[in-house]
């Protein structure tokens, strides 16, 4: 388990990462945490002629609050998202999903950014990113641009980055203070991919009635994935287990989860709708006035 | 226990080796670094079955660095091929059992033919390991594929594909054994049930894979070879006869060996190779195995299936049990009969069984060969033989605890003899125990009746708890022999020199505290010296829970042996009669007169030969003696486990809430040791029943063959683990010990699965294989099973 030959750039400035970037092209991998990319050199089952690690930038490293939000740098460590005081007061949810991600050893090593580029479709973080509609900023030739998090999951480890560009940093809307929220997943082991999981964020208006609900699904499909027709079918109804529970069938059109050792598609299909329904009464139970 | 025994034995002693360990001082395979030392990897096949046309080295040669490569072609004639087992059958069992024993003879490397997707196929030579794994990409192999065998079942009919056309049919051996009558006891019996069990293929996953370091010399050696081994000497005796060499000039060492766990118990090809291209090279060779090649060239366990019918009576008395078993044995067989039998010498567990019918056969497939692994068909026999005891329970309507107190041998029977041949030749003879306090113990400390009561309220609110027991004996210290060399050194030190070769057990601190306690010292004053082929010439080698019963009793006899000898040299020296004399504190004294002695430096310096010499007459110079201990069969440690699990409906999953070991080994040497193999042995039990599974596909190739795939419980999955301790002497020994390395991972499987269907009792869901993936809970859950009274299942089995 050695990797095959590759000659390795650690550029000290994002500049100078789009710059080796730019030389070498699509023969070059970048390496962030590497915690997905070290063992799949090390099995060879990726040759890349070139490495770019970016852990000598330490200008992608931050936490901002931002007037109505927060900014993460895309080489942010995920152990300091998990402490972060000012990711708890203003995006819980980032905190609570952050527990989920492998182990604190990996969370030490693993950053924000690698693991929503990697963008494999188990991981905790691109189902937060699209349930708190992020933005991603991301350098290139062309300039600077930014994806909302719904364009950004393209495909199986397939995201809207150009092959010239760098994820820069990932913005996040801040929660607003009513509102109810809830990551649950079933995996195999503490710390593994989620066999199906589920983040939501909810909010009920003056009424009671459900005025917002985002439902992000990951582990039952090529992308993390949201439950749009679930989400409408429960906006402006009154919270109630049984509108839940008939809601949670449409779950099915999103989802089309792969059967390997761990479990069948049937299974992920039908615990993605347990969850989902665990979640919400959850959220509801969060907002502090939701009782179903 | 006689001698001058100062309470160190059973003491809970922080083992001496732990600090050492854990500040990162020991020394492993992959830590041995010596100048101008090569880099060894080995190419593996990617077929499960096929011809080998032709091998192309030529890319790989070209490659800067790479300095030699060989194939099957290459040492053909040069390096002779491995046995067909490596296991020793007593002539006793031989001609009772008469098993059918046939296997073919694995080479170091494959000639004309590939077996199993790992097989070494070729191996390369180079600067560092880089470079060398850059060579076995590049060497070209044509293959022809053929018809891989997976299926057991499938490899016994007629028309089945040959994994080695040498032979007939794909049996690698066979036995029957039979106690009473079976047949006729199930035919009369008022109840009876049929079913079938599977226990999956998994593996022992120890932190260090393997690994060898082969060096020249030093003088007078012709080879020095360190090895991740258990047994140093097997090892020494492989290379010797197959590269055709001197054994005694070849030394073998078994460094700090991160966990063995039985895979380990016999030789590989790279033990035999890495030293075979060290002489070729005149340069020390390394190979450390990595993780992926471990699952594909690392012996499997387990893997067996079970059809099995069982008889009782109204009060739940087992009347008889007839099984018949696969056990898939991979591509070949170096372990022989050993789990195969151990797991029929296992099957009547603590339980009077007055009719008996064991049929086992071990079946050639194209995957990785099949060897023990910690609890070596123990765990297989006590998953089948403890679901048919809660299945009895369900049947009659009572307490699982209860059908078990009813068919436990009692104390009073003992030594009971239960009607069978253990694999030593000997009868299978409970030594000691008291199986219903074992079992009573274990369950005031769920505190059962309690537990039961919150089951039941639990259900009210829709949650499941389940209580899941599982009883096991267990034979250990097995032969045939283990030595130990017990000397007192000229500085006036003890030293003992044993066969055993310890992977993370403690050995240093359990046979110094029963060497401590023999020659009245204290512990840290006694070197233990092990894993090394110099230190003794005969070694068995540590498995088998059998280095505290084997060893420990050898440095015991060993001790009273050269207790003689200095009670006489010290008599002599003291002008005293040696019965007036007693052993302590270092020293040799007339008893009520302490003034009168003389210490073991002395006496060492007075032991010597030549002018200083102050040795009586006719007595031979040095204080050190050598003794092997040869059992006269098995010691039986029995346990009772119970664990305690929630079960998610909706999803699957089972959460351990609790797991007691109520546990019996007879005396015990050192009980936090003692705690630390059992809940070693559980978290690996744990593995087996809810997490860990090696999986072929159709074509014979391997899914889980990383980390990502194959799932280790980690700290997060195992519960804490409650220890319970008896300790009934095994009479056997002088020490009255027996043998736990394994025990602790025999029974978690049938406990966990007891307690699963005793969870879901209300949906009549039944658990015969494993592991419970949170996807089979809810497939079992979906199961509508019809289950007949007193229905028999056809026989599904066609064994030859």
């Amino acid at each position: 388990m050695k990797p095959a030959p590759f000659e390795y750039v650690a550029p000290e400035s994002l500049q100078a990462a789009l710059e080796a970037l730019g030389r070498h092209g699509s023969d070059a991998k970048i390496l962030a945490g590497g915690q997905s990319l070290m063992p799949l050199l090390n099995l060879r089952l990726l040759k890349p002629s070139v490495i770019i690690d970016l852990n000598q930038i330490d200008e992608l490293s931050y936490i901002v609050e931002l007037p109505a939000g927060l900014s993460i740098g895309a080489m942010t460590r995920q152990s300091k998202i998990e402490d972060s005081e000012l990711i708890r007061r203003r995006c819980p949810l980032i905190s609570e999903a952050t527990k989920h991600i492998g182990h604190v050893a990996i969370r030490h090593r693993g950053t924000v950014g690698g693991s929503l580029v990697h963008a494999d479709p188990s991981a905790e973080l691109p189902a937060v990113a699209l349930a708190l509609d992020a933005n991603f900023q991301v350098v290139g030739s062309r300039g600077i641009r930014t994806i909302p998090a719904q364009q950004f999951f393209l495909d199986y480890l397939t995201t809207a980055i150009g092959p010239d560009e760098i994820l820069k940093e990932i913005t996040f809307p801040a929660m607003q203070p009513n509102t109810g929220y809830a990551v649950l997943e079933v995996a195999r082991r503490h710390g593994d991919f989620a066999l199906a999981g589920v983040v939501t964020v909810l909010n009920l208006d003056a009424g009671g009635k459900i005025a917002d609900v985002r439902i992000a699904l990951f582990g039952v499909a090529l992308t993390a994935v949201r439950a749009l027709k679930m989400e409408a079918a429960l906006k402006d109804h009154r919270p109630d287990l049984n509108i839940i529970r008939e809601a949670s069938a449409l779950l099915d059109e999103v989802t089309d989860p792969p059967s390997d050792i761990h479990a069948s598609a049937e299974y992920r299909k039908k615990v993605t709708a347990i969850l989902t329904v665990r979640a919400l009464e959850r959220a509801l139970s969060r907002c502090g006035k939701g009782e179903i | 226990m006689t001698g001058t025994a100062s309470g160190f034995i059973g003491q809970s002693m922080k083992p001496r080796e732990a600090t050492r360990l854990l500040k990162g001082g020991g020394v492993y395979v992959a830590d041995i670094h010596l100048p101008n030392i090569v880099h060894a990897a080995v190419l593996r096949s990617t077929h499960a079955h096929a011809r080998i046309l032709n091998i192309d080295v030529n890319n790989a040669l070209r490659l800067d660095g790479v300095i030699l490569v060989l194939t099957g072609r290459d040492i053909a004639g040069q390096i002779l091929p491995f046995p067909d087992s490596f296991e020793i059958h007593p002539a006793s069992w031989l001609e009772n059992v008469k098993p059918v024993l046939k296997g073919p003879r694995p080479t170091v490397l494959a000639q004309g033919k590939v077996h199993y997707v790992g097989e070494p196929v070729a191996i390369v030579v180079a600067e560092d390991r880089y470079i060398a794994e850059d060579a076995v990409d590049a060497i070209f192999v044509e293959y022809e594929e053929l018809p891989a065998v997976v299926d057991p079942e499938e490899a016994l009919r007629p028309d089945a594909t040959l994994v080695h056309q040498e032979f007939d049919d794909n049996v690698m051996f066979h036995f029957n054994i039979k106690k009473g009558d079976a047949d006729r006891a199930i035919r009369d019996a008022p109840h009876k049930l049929g079913e079938r069990f599977r226990h999956h293929r998994y593996c022992g996953a120890p932190m260090e894979c393997r690994g060898v370091v082969a060096s020249p010399g030093p003088k007078p050696e012709l080879l020095t070879v360190w090895s991740s081994t258990q047994v140093p000497h097997s090892v020494r005796r492989q290379i010797a006869v197959q590269l055709g060499l001197i054994e005694d000039r070849i030394r073998v060492i078994a460094p700090n060996v991160g966990g063995g766990f039985g895979p380990k118990v016999f030789v590989y090809p790279e033990e035999i190779l890495v030293p075979y291209l060290t002489l070729q090279l005149g340069r020390p060779v390394k190979w450390v195995e990595d993780r992926r090649e471990h699952f594909i060239s690392t012996a499997h366990g387990r893997d067996q299936v079970h059809d099995v019918e069982i008889a009782f009576d109204e009060e739940g008395r087992i009347l008889g049990l007839r099984d018949r078993f696969l056990l898939d044995n991979g591509a070949y067989n170096p372990m022989g009969v050993t789990d195969a039998y151990n797991t029929a010498a296992h099957l009547q567990g603590p339980y009077k069984i007055p009719n008996l019918s064991i049929t086992g056969t071990c079946v050639a497939t194209n995957k990785v060969p099949n060897a023990p692994y910690r609890g070596a068909g123990r765990p297989e026999a006590v998953f089948v033989i403890e679901r048919c005891l809660d299945l009895i329970a369900k049947r009659l309507e009572l307490d699982p605890a209860e059908v078990r107190l009813r068919n436990f041998v009692q104390p009073e029977d003992m030594p009971y003899n239960a009607g069978i041949l253990y694999r030593d030749g000997q009868p299978v003879c409970y030594d000691s125990g008291n199986y219903p306090e074992t079992l009573q113990r274990a369950l005031d400390a769920v505190n059962y009746a309690s537990l039961r009561r919150e089951q039941k309220a639990l259900r009210q609110q829709k949650r499941y708890l389940g209580i899941g027991i599982g009883c096991y004996v267990e034979g250990t210290g097995v032969g045939s022999f283990e030595g130990a060399k017990v000397q007192i050194d000229s500085s006036g030190h003890i030293i003992a020199s044993t066969g055993a070769s310890a992977h993370g057990q403690g050995h240093e601190t359990i046979f110094s505290q029963i060497a401590a306690d023999l020659w009245g010292v204290d512990p840290n004053q006694v070197t233990i010296i092990e894993g090394d082929t110099n230190c003794i010439p005969y070694g068995g080698g540590t498995f088998g829970s059998r280095s505290t019963v084997n060893a420990g009793t050898a440095i015991f006899e060993a001790s009273a042996r050269l207790k003689e000898k200095i009670l006489k040299l010290a008599a002599h020296l003291l002008e005293a009669n040696p019965a007036d004399l007693e052993i302590g504190q270092e020293k040799v004294s007339v008893r009520g007169l302490p003034q009168r002695a003389v210490s073991f430096r002395e006496l060492a310096r007075a032991a010597v030969p030549g002018w200083a010499s102050q040795l009586p007459e006719a007595m031979e110079p040095g204080l050190e003696t050598t003794f092997y201990y040869v059992p006269p069969t098995v010691t039986w440690a029995n346990a009772i486990h119970i664990a305690v699990i929630e079960v998610d409906i909706e999803t699957g999953k089972i959460e351990l809430r609790d797991y007691v070991v109520s546990h019996d080994s007879g005396r015990l040497v050192n009980p936090m040791l003692v705690d630390g193999q059992i809940h070693g042995g559980v978290a690996q039990g744990i593995g087996g029943a809810l997490y860990e599974e090696l999986v072929y596909d159709q074509d014979g190739q391997i899914l889980t063959s990383t980390f990502m795939n194959y799932l280790i419980p980690g700290s997060m999955e195992v519960p804490k683990i409650r220890t319970v301790h008896l300790e009934s002497p095994s009479p056997l020994n002088p020490l009255g010990v027996k043998g736990l390395g394994e025990g602790g991972a025999i029974a978690p499987p049938a406990a966990i699965a007891n307690a699963l269907v005793d969870a879901l009792s209300l949906f009549n869901v039944e658990v015969n294989e494993l592991p419970l993936k949170p996807d089979r809970v809810l497939q079992l859950l979906g199961k509508d099973r019809d289950r007949s009274k007193g229905k028999i299942l056809e026989p599904n089995l066609n064994l030859p």
